[in-house]
Parts: C-alpha cells; structure tokens; sequence
C-alpha cells in the first residue's frame, strides 16, 4: 500500500509533447509508472515513444481510463490545464508547474474542493511511491520501500531529509511534495489524514517552512486525530520578514509565519522538531525505536 | 511587487475607487509645477515603500509655492528607515472628518480573498488590533462569486462606520475588490479611508502588492521601476534569472531549491556564522547559472566565504561542478569556498573539483560538515562584514 498514487495509477500527462514533459514523463514511464497517455491539444493522434496523444484530456480518459493526471504546462496555461482535467474527472491531478497566478489558483482550488477530484500542488515536486509509481520529478533513485510517510512543501529539501532518513535505514511508503505556492490544492492535514489511514506508514516525517500557518493548523490535527509517530522539520529560522525565499509562499508576514512560531506549535502539540535535516532522521531512528 | 503610493493609486483610479487628485515629481521644481496645477493647499508625499512616512516627517502640508518647493527639498533624499525618497507625490489637500481602514488579502488559512473594514484608520492595523479586536470586522469572498452588495453592508454595520456613508463605502470596497482581482493583487490596503467633509468617501493611501507570477498579463504594472525598491545584488541577480535575497552577514550562499537553501541558511547560523544572502540556483542548474551566481555572490563586497550547497535530484553534481570551474576561469576569485556536492553524479562532480585544483575551494560531503567549514574559515565569531577571512594557504580540494 501507499497513498495518492500506487501500482492502479494510469496516468495522462498534459504537456507530454513538451521538453520537460516528455523528459519527466518517459521517465516516471521507466520507473514502472503506467503511463496511458499524454494531452496537447493539437496533437490527437500522434504519440511519444508509443504513448498515444490526444487532444483534449476527455478524449485520454474516454480512450485509456486515465484515473491521473500531471500537469507540466507553461504557467499562464496550467489553471486550465488542471480544471480540464478535474472536469474530464480524473481522481488525482499533480501540478508540477511553478508561477501559477495565486488568483488562478483561488478559483481553481475553490471548484476543485466542490468536486472529488484531489489536487496535488502546483509548484511542487510530485508525487512518489517507491517501488510502485513515480508521479513528477522527484529522483527515484534515492528513495526504497519502507515505512515512513514524507510530506513537505518543498523539492530538494525533501530528496536531503529523505537521503538522511536512507542513511539510517528507513524507506518511504509515499513521498508527497505538496508545493511552495501560497495556495496549493492538498494541505499537511490532508496527507497526514492519508498516512494516519495506510497500513505501510509506520511514521510520518512533515517538512515546513516559512509563511502562512498551514503548519501551526496541522499541529492541532495532529493532536487530535494522529495515533502515529510524526517528526517535523521546518525551514527559514534566518528568514527576514517582508522577503519571498524562492517560494511564492515563503514569506514571512509582519510577525506571522515564522519558522520559530511554527516549531512552537509543533512542540506544544507535542511533535517532535528536528533542527536541521539530519536531526530529523535522528528524532526518526529514535521515536521508531521507542514504537518498535 | 510592491507599488509605490502613486501607482497603487493609478490602479484604483482604473477601477473607479475615489482618489483625491496629484501628480508625481522627482524634482523639487517638478513637485512646486504639479502643486500649482492643482492649486493650494496641497500635501508633498514621499514615495517610498515602507509605512510610518508621516512620523518621519515625508508627509507635510504646503500651503504656497514657497512651502511646496521648502518641503519637497527637505522630503527628496530624505532617509524613512531605511528607504531613501526618490520619488514624490503631491496631492490636493483634503477636509478630514472621519478617518477609516479598509483592505483586502489573501487569506491563505481560509484560501479565499478577505475585505477587511475598521472605522479606526490612521493607525497600524496592529494598533487597532491591539487597542479594541471588535472594531476590524472582516469578511471572506468566494473567488468564483466575488464581492456581494451585502458583504459591503455586512462590514459596514459591523464595523460601525457613520449611517451615511454606508453605502458609498461599499461601493469603495467593491471597486476596491474588483482592482484586487483585475489586477492580480495580493494585498490593497487603503489607510486611511477618508470621509471628507462633504461626505465623500475617499482613498487617501494606497498600498498595493501585485502577484509576482502574473505580472506578464500586467505589462504596464511590470513596467513601473521603483528606484530603490532592491539593491544592487537583487537587482543583478533579477536580470540573470536567479532568486536573491540580501541578508546582512558575511558568507555567500548557493543551493539548488528554495526549501534546502532556506535550511543551508539556518544551519550556517547555528554554526555560529552569518549568511549574507538567500541564492536558489534552481532545480536543473546548469553550468552557466552557477557563473551568473557566483558573479552575482561576489559582486558583494561584505561576502567573505562562500557554501555551495546542492542535493542533486534533477541538478547534475557534474555540471554544478563545471560550472564553478568555468566561474574560477572568469572572475578573479579571492574568498575561499566551501562546496557540498551530493546526490546526481556527486561523484564526478568532486573529482572535477578535485582535478581543476582551483585556489582555496574546500569540498565536503555532508551539509552539517560544510557549513561547519564555512563558519571556520570566516573565522567563528568574527566581528561584522568587512574583517577579512583569515588566508587558508594552499589549500587543495579535499574530499
């Protein structure tokens, strides 16, 4: 088992004809990923290295039974690019873009939570269950089967904790980058619910950074609904306020959004906080351990 | 993006919010021209983006030419916390009555736009927060709905603003939510919002935030300069592709992914040292983007070491290393560097490093190991940017 994408994902890529698409996707296809199809409107009928594409995600799903999507469109087309694809009722979208207009994805992410269709991103690194499928860009090859659950909001952070986390004999069940934009389509809680709820999660590791209080909400779920062990890491303790860190969404705000406030929470709640990558596979080894 | 007052204002004019009329100056002569075409009294505005301009002093009254040209040459250079005033803006005086609050956000807890409206304006909403937390009433619009007639009312009532204006202030917060949307703003706050004599209802400040990613369907927002607005660094590092941010400490720093030189960052600084920049290379850095950072790190003149830290996923430990490489044959390299290669071709990445024999580069495996080294070779402790880092003589790469 797994969470979000697994051995029954059939996944349709929008912007498969592209460099970084097709790059990605064929990829994902070689790690074991069922790749079906891929989307550029214009394109219905050709293929990428015998992936059939089609010209409209309706068109993928009709024909292949597509239940994913990944969207790897350019930013001013990927809103829509995501909206085709909950509309053409995939149950999973992952958007890897970054540079979504947050007013796209205000109107995006409100339609989507009336529909069943998850969003996954944008702005993030995909999403990974090793040994089974890769959905995005995250690099595979660091990652085994095992039992800690990885959700963070950022890419390479992930791929050194998770490398941290190898180095001392854990492997992941999933991998979630859930994306550093302002507005993303799943939170913290709603991976964290999923781990809670997969028998091959045994720990759950969160990876958060500077601005917003998507973490500090999180460490009262925990609190409340989370039987299993979870460590955390949060970046940007030097982060000066007013300044976006690379992140669309790494701000600190006045005085809100803070690493400090956000590990406080965490404590108080009584989740452990690593202060750099490699305590967070120390706290890791030691809460499996004591739960062992 | 951050817009001046000016330019905030522009936008609103655009959407029909009520402004009072001005114009922009650089000069003192340019602001004494715009004083007399609009005729006295009027207010000479310093324009720079940071609040508390009145308390300082970069907001006065004139109420001739004699006093516009006197204020305007005090105001123009003047130093508001660490903005210089460049720029300036002089306006037709108003008759106050009432004083308000009015702004709009995006909320990211709720994911939805929020209107905020206090009959307390003039004041920080902090401040208002802090003396009565009743009189910020605040309303959430669903994106896909917009601004209601009722969600005006709504904020007008709870916030006990005067019954006459009531319905003229809705009519602001209105427009003032369609600017927020039209133009893809991330935050308009308007402080005060003025009921002037004659009860009109009136934007009196504006600041406005504009989303950087949609700046491309905004090319007259992304058009606008603010001189002042970032530094020289910021400004290089802007013109290569590169996310830079200046911080105040001594060594340089580069990561590939925004969340991993955020933690390179804080792992430095419980090391005891003091970075002197956020840089993001990128995911996929390529040869050519680590020349453009290096330049950019160095052109700094506090950065006395510099910590390259890169987890190889999709960046190629191989090509970043070629990249420093070709960066050392190009720019006169006199600080030492520490480099932290792993992940993707890790491998060949330090053996190029450790055949190219470049002057005073320190390779390391870990990060907690690299940013260790760093603080050592700027000396722990050391006294603010500008002691020089203590000479590490014929130091080879070493693994």
């Amino acid at each position: 088992m797994s969470i979000l994408v697994g051995a029954d994902t059939k996944l349709v890529v929008s912007g498969l004809t592209g460099r970084e698409g097709s790059f990605h996707g064929l990829n994902n296809r070689r790690y074991g990923t069922d790749l079906v199809a891929g989307v550029t409107p214009g394109k219905g009928g050709g293929d990428v290295e015998g992936v059939p594409i089609f010209d409209t995600v309706h068109d993928a799903v009709a024909e292949t039974g597509a239940n994913t999507s990944m969207v790897f469109v350019p930013p001013r087309f990927a809103a829509d690019s995501i909206l085709e694809a909950a509309d053409a009722g995939v149950e999973l979208v992952v958007c890897i873009t970054e540079g979504i207009p947050a007013h796209d994805m205000l109107r995006v992410y409100t339609d989507l939570r009336r529909g069943p269709t998850r969003l996954i991103g944008p702005n993030c690194p995909g999403v990974l269950s090793p040994g089974q499928a890769n959905v995005g860009i995250i690099p595979a090859h660091f990652f085994s089967q095992g039992g800690v659950g990885l959700v963070s909001r950022s890419g390479t952070l992930t791929y050194q904790i998770g490398n941290e986390l190898a180095g001392r004999g854990f492997g992941n069940s999933t991998i979630v980058g859930i994306g550093g934009d302002p507005i993303v389509g799943s939170s913290f809680i709603d991976v964290i619910a999923l781990f809670e709820h997969d028998p091959d999660t045994k720990l759950i590791v969160m990876c958060g950074e500077i601005g917003g209080d998507e973490e500090e909400r999180t460490a009262d779920y925990i609190a409340e609904h989370i039987s299993k062990p979870v460590v955390a890491y949060i970046a940007g303790f030097t982060a000066p306020p007013g300044k976006t860190m690379g992140h669309a969404g790494a701000i600190v705000s006045g005085s809100s959004g803070t690493a400090q406030a956000k590990a406080e929470a965490l404590e108080a709640q009584g989740v452990r906080v690593g202060r750099t990558p490699t305590g967070v596979a120390e706290v890791a080894a030691e809460l499996s351990g004591a739960a062992a | 993006m951050d817009l001046l007052e000016y330019q905030g204002k522009q936008l609103f004019r655009d959407h029909g919010v009520p402004t009072s009329e001005g114009r922009p100056a650089q000069t003192a002569d340019e602001a004494v021209e715009a004083a007399e075409e609009l005729g006295y009294p009027v207010v000479v505005k310093a324009q720079v983006l940071i609040g508390g301009r009145g308390k300082a002093g970069g907001i006065k009254v004139a109420g001739d030419r004699e006093e516009a040209r006197d204020h305007a040459e005090a105001i123009i250079g003047m130093d508001i916390r660490g903005f210089t005033v460049h720029e300036l803006y002089v306006e037709k005086a108003s008759q106050i009555a009432e004083e308000y609050y009015a702004a709009i956000l995006l909320d990211r807890g709720a994911k939805r736009p929020m209107v905020m409206l206090s009959r307390m304006g003039g004041m920080d909403v902090e401040e208002i927060a802090e003396r009565d937390p009743t009189a910020i009433a605040r309303v959430h619009i669903d994106p896909l709905v917009g601004f209601q007639d009722f969600h005006g009312r709504r904020l007008a009532f709870e916030a006990g603003i005067a019954e006459d204006v009531i319905r003229p202030t809705g009519a602001v917060l209105n427009r003032l939510y369609e600017t927020f949307v039209a133009e893809d703003a991330m935050l308009i706050e308007v402080n005060p919002l003025l009921v002037t004599e004659a009860r009109d209802v009136v934007a009196l400040d504006a600041k406005v935030t504009v989303d950087d990613n949609a700046l491309y369907r905004h090319p007259n927002i992304a058009a606008l300069r603010n001189p002042g607005a970032s530094d020289e660094q910021e400004q290089m590092a802007r013109e290569r592709g590169l996310t830079y941010v200046k911080l105040d400490g001594n060594i340089g720093i580069l990561g590939n992914g925004a969340g991993l030189v955020m933690s390179t960052l804080d792992v430095v600084a419980q090391a005891g040292g003091r970075p002197a920049n956020f840089l993001d290379a990128g995911g996929g850095s390529r040869a050519e983007a680590i020349v453009d950072a290096v330049e950019v790190i160095l052109s700094d003149a506090r950065v006395d070491a510099v910590l390259f830290n890169i987890f190889g996923g999709i960046t190629r430990c191989d090509e970043v290393a070629n990249g420093l490489v070709t960066a050392f044959g190009q720019i006169d390299v006199t600080a030492p560097f520490v480099v932290r290669l792993d992940g993707t071709n890790d491998e060949e990445g330090r053996r190029i490093l450790a055949e190219a024999g470049l002057p005073n580069v320190h390779v390391e495996k870990t990060m907690l190991g690299a940013a260790a080294r760093v603080v050592e070779l700027t000396g722990a402790g050391a006294a603010d940017g500008g002691v020089g880092a203590p000479s590490v003589s014929g130091a080879e790469p070493t693994r």
